[in-house]
């Protein structure tokens, strides 16, 4: 487990009492197998959530469900006072709210870096191309990556091809970030990169779920980390008192097995 | 100490590599004689290049380009070498190179039209110059337009305010489509332009037309379809299948992944009836059997009828290949695409299509390059390709018995245009080329 030994600034990182994502009695089915049970979850705008399980649990198709990558069958989810429905209005508003990094990155390999992260802006929001650009580079500057701009995604390494995912994300100024596994996919010398970018984007204050096996930003990021496990939410609490006293029978043995070596 | 332990004080300097693995030396031994099975297929097979080139050689090269009959150049042949074997005779080529190019109408039937094709032609490589290559001035696009208007003018002949006021309601319904996208969504703002157009065209072109040609006629002599023939009718049905299919293609693989299941069901059975058919049985169909459902008022013609089927057949064939080419596409793209807020029809435009299409191109490519070689097929309803004036051309007391130096001809002519195909293909791989994935 990479442990990040930076000191991080807990001051802005303040949890507010407005409801940024409110999840209703969800229900998911693939086929006859019931994948999501009974979810019900609660996420304040400002909040940091690290949510933690075997594979399979269905903690990505979990958060996949709050940008309706993934359609739920039964329950409400309510992201920013507006429900997911099939309306693709609704789908498309959302969308443009949540930004969302994936394992495999997912850059447009025919696009540049630049124009990876101007697409959305320029497509979706309507922003004049010079506007985008400047944006863009703004946010690239902040993941330390500007002088990549004109390159190709298969040219950067993965650390970098992830921060890159992670501007692209912020160019449309999203309100909520979800974090499906960013550092599964890395080498252990990249993640730290990474981890970093996304501390200093909930130091400043965004409202982020992070589906993670990494216990060392749960710990030193997260204000909540929730365990899930058969497609449940098993345990949630504050991190201290999580990983020190876990409470389930499932979270001791999940947790003696990822933090025992 | 442990005997493990070991530790490099100085660093080696860079060496040069032996001499028999560069240079000619190498090569010869990388390639040619790397094991003795390989030498020996090495030399077997220089040996039967070396005598078959032996042969051909003397053939082409001692061949007869001044002569008047095959009979003509078979007494030359005596004459001048004495021998009894044959040489080739290119006369034939030179005498009647003109038919196989531009076909009876423009070839001999009209001496000094052949301006019309060849202007033609230039204009269609203008026209394409904007869509191949990038760096060309965007202006090229008028020509692009102005092809689609111009090259059937100058082919079929007739006036040119045909064409002219087809082109004008199409501009008409391009206004037609603006004013009413102010009033109406998008889905519904398109069929009432285009029936807007349907209507224009069906109405109004006829008289306007009508009223312009006989204020300002301008006139070419008017060519029936029955006798344009030679390479002018394999590029005329080429050309345009070539550059209808592809976007019918795309459609019709999107059809295919369409969640909408009568898309679906529709472009699935689209494609699998027409690839379940051989192009030659359609073709026929198209042509002669429609005539027998068809009023008899109606005269099909035969050329539009072929160029449409063989774009709809191509099309299938090209929809298959894309359709790999989108499956090849990690679904990661799709999903990232979704989670950015673009719509479906953006994602597939911006996303999906150009890299789907980027590994398509050798498939698509070589998909043209055969349709471009069956248009052969249409001897099949008595219209005239190459190998049908050839027919002629041997059928002619003059060239009775000539047989490898017309088909050499019109087969260099075919691996002249198909060969340049597949290396723009080659050299658009590379630009496309952004690094690894």
């Amino acid at each position: 487990m990479t442990d990040t030994a930076t000191e991080i600034d807990r001051s802005k990182m303040q949890v507010s009492d407005e409801v940024a994502i409110q999840i209703n009695n969800m229900n998911k089915w693939y086929g006859t197998f019931h994948v999501l049970r009974d979810i019900n979850l609660t996420v304040n705008r400002g909040e940091r959530i690290v949510i933690a399980g075997p594979s399979g649990s269905g903690k990505s198709t979990m958060i996949r469900c709050i940008n309706r990558l993934e359609e739920h069958q039964q329950g409400d989810i309510i992201v920013d006072g507006t429900e997911l429905t099939s309306d693709l209005k609704n789908i498309d508003k959302i969308r443009s709210e949540v930004g969302m990094c994936f394992q495999h990155f997912n850059l447009f390999p025919h696009l540049t870096i630049l124009e990876n992260c101007t697409l959305a802006p320029i497509w979706v929001r309507k922003t004049p191309k010079k506007e985008a650009e400047e944006t863009a580079m703004h946010f690239l500057e902040k993941v330390k990556i500007p002088d990549q701009a004109n390159k190709y995604p298969g040219q950067l390494s993965g650390g970098q091809q992830q921060r890159v995912a992670i501007a692209r994300s912020l160019c449309m100024k999203p309100r909520i970030m979800l974090f499906d596994e960013p550092t599964s996919a890395l080498d252990p010398e990249m993640i730290k990169e990474v981890l970093d970018t996304m501390i200093e984007l909930a130091e400043e204050g965004m409202t982020m779920l992070c589906v993670t096996h990494e216990m060392g930003f749960a710990r030193q990021v997260a204000n909540r980390v929730i365990f899930m496990d058969q497609g449940q939410i098993v345990e949630q609490n504050e991190p201290e008192e999580f990983f020190n006293n876990p409470q389930s029978e499932r979270t001791k043995l999940f947790l003696s097995q990822i933090l025992g070596h | 100490m442990s005997d493990l332990s070991y530790v490099r004080t100085e660093m080696l300097e860079q060496k040069a590599p032996p001499a028999s693995s560069v240079g000619l030396v190498g090569w010869l031994r990388a390639n040619l004689f790397s094991s003795v099975g390989n030498s020996i297929l090495t030399v077997v097979t220089l040996f039967f290049l070396l005598s078959l080139l032996a042969s051909m050689m003397p053939w082409i090269f001692l061949g007869i380009w001044n002569a008047d009959s095959l009979s003509h150049c078979r007494e030359i042949f005596a004459e001048r070498y004495g021998d009894s074997t044959e040489y080739a005779c290119w006369a034939v080529v030179r005498d009647r190179w003109d038919q196989i190019i531009f076909g009876y109408s423009f070839g001999n039937l009209n001496e000094g039209l052949y301006w019309r094709p060849l202007v033609g032609l230039a204009l269609i490589i203008l026209a394409l110059l904007p869509i191949l290559y990038p760096n060309v001035p965007r202006v090229l696009y008028v020509a692009t337009a102005a092809s689609l208007f111009l090259y059937p003018w100058l082919i079929w002949g007739g006036s040119i305010w045909g064409p002219l006021t087809i082109a004008l309601c199409i501009i008409a319904g391009v206004f037609i489509y603006r004013f009413a996208s102010r009033f109406m969504i998008m889905a519904f703002a398109m069929p009432v332009a285009i029936v807007g157009t349907a209507l224009l065209i069906y109405f109004a072109m006829a008289p306007v037309a009508g009223a312009l040609g006989s204020a300002v006629p301008i006139e070419l002599q008017s060519v029936p379809s029955r006798e344009i023939s030679g390479f002018v009718l394999s590029i005329t049905i080429g050309i345009v299948a070539i550059v209808a299919s592809l976007p019918i293609a795309v459609l019709l693989a999107l059809g295919r992944q369409s969640d909408l299941f009568i898309v679906n069901k529709l472009s699935t059975g689209f494609i699998e009836i027409i690839r379940g058919v051989p192009l030659i049985t359609l073709i026929f169909v198209a042509t002669v059997l429609m005539k027998y459902f068809l009023p008899s008022s109606v005269d099909l013609d035969p050329v539009l009828a072929v160029m449409v089927l063989v774009t709809l057949f191509t099309a299938a064939y090209i929809a298959e290949v894309i359709r790999g080419g989108l499956a090849a596409l990690p679904k990661g793209q799709y999903e990232a695409a979704d989670a950015l807020g673009l719509t479906y029809w953006q994602a597939q435009r911006l996303i999906i299509l150009p890299q789907a299409l980027k590994i398509s191109i050798p498939g698509i490519v070589s998909n043209f390059i055969s349709v471009f070689k069956d248009t052969t097929l249409v001897s099949i309803v008595a219209l005239n390709d190459p190998l049908g004036i050839s027919d002629s051309i041997r059928s002619d007391s003059d060239w009775n018995g000539i047989v490898w130096e017309l088909y050499g001809f019109i087969a260099i002519v075919f691996w002249l245009f198909c060969f340049s195909m597949s290396r723009y293909s080659l050299w658009l791989e590379r630009q496309l080329q952004t690094g690894h994935r």
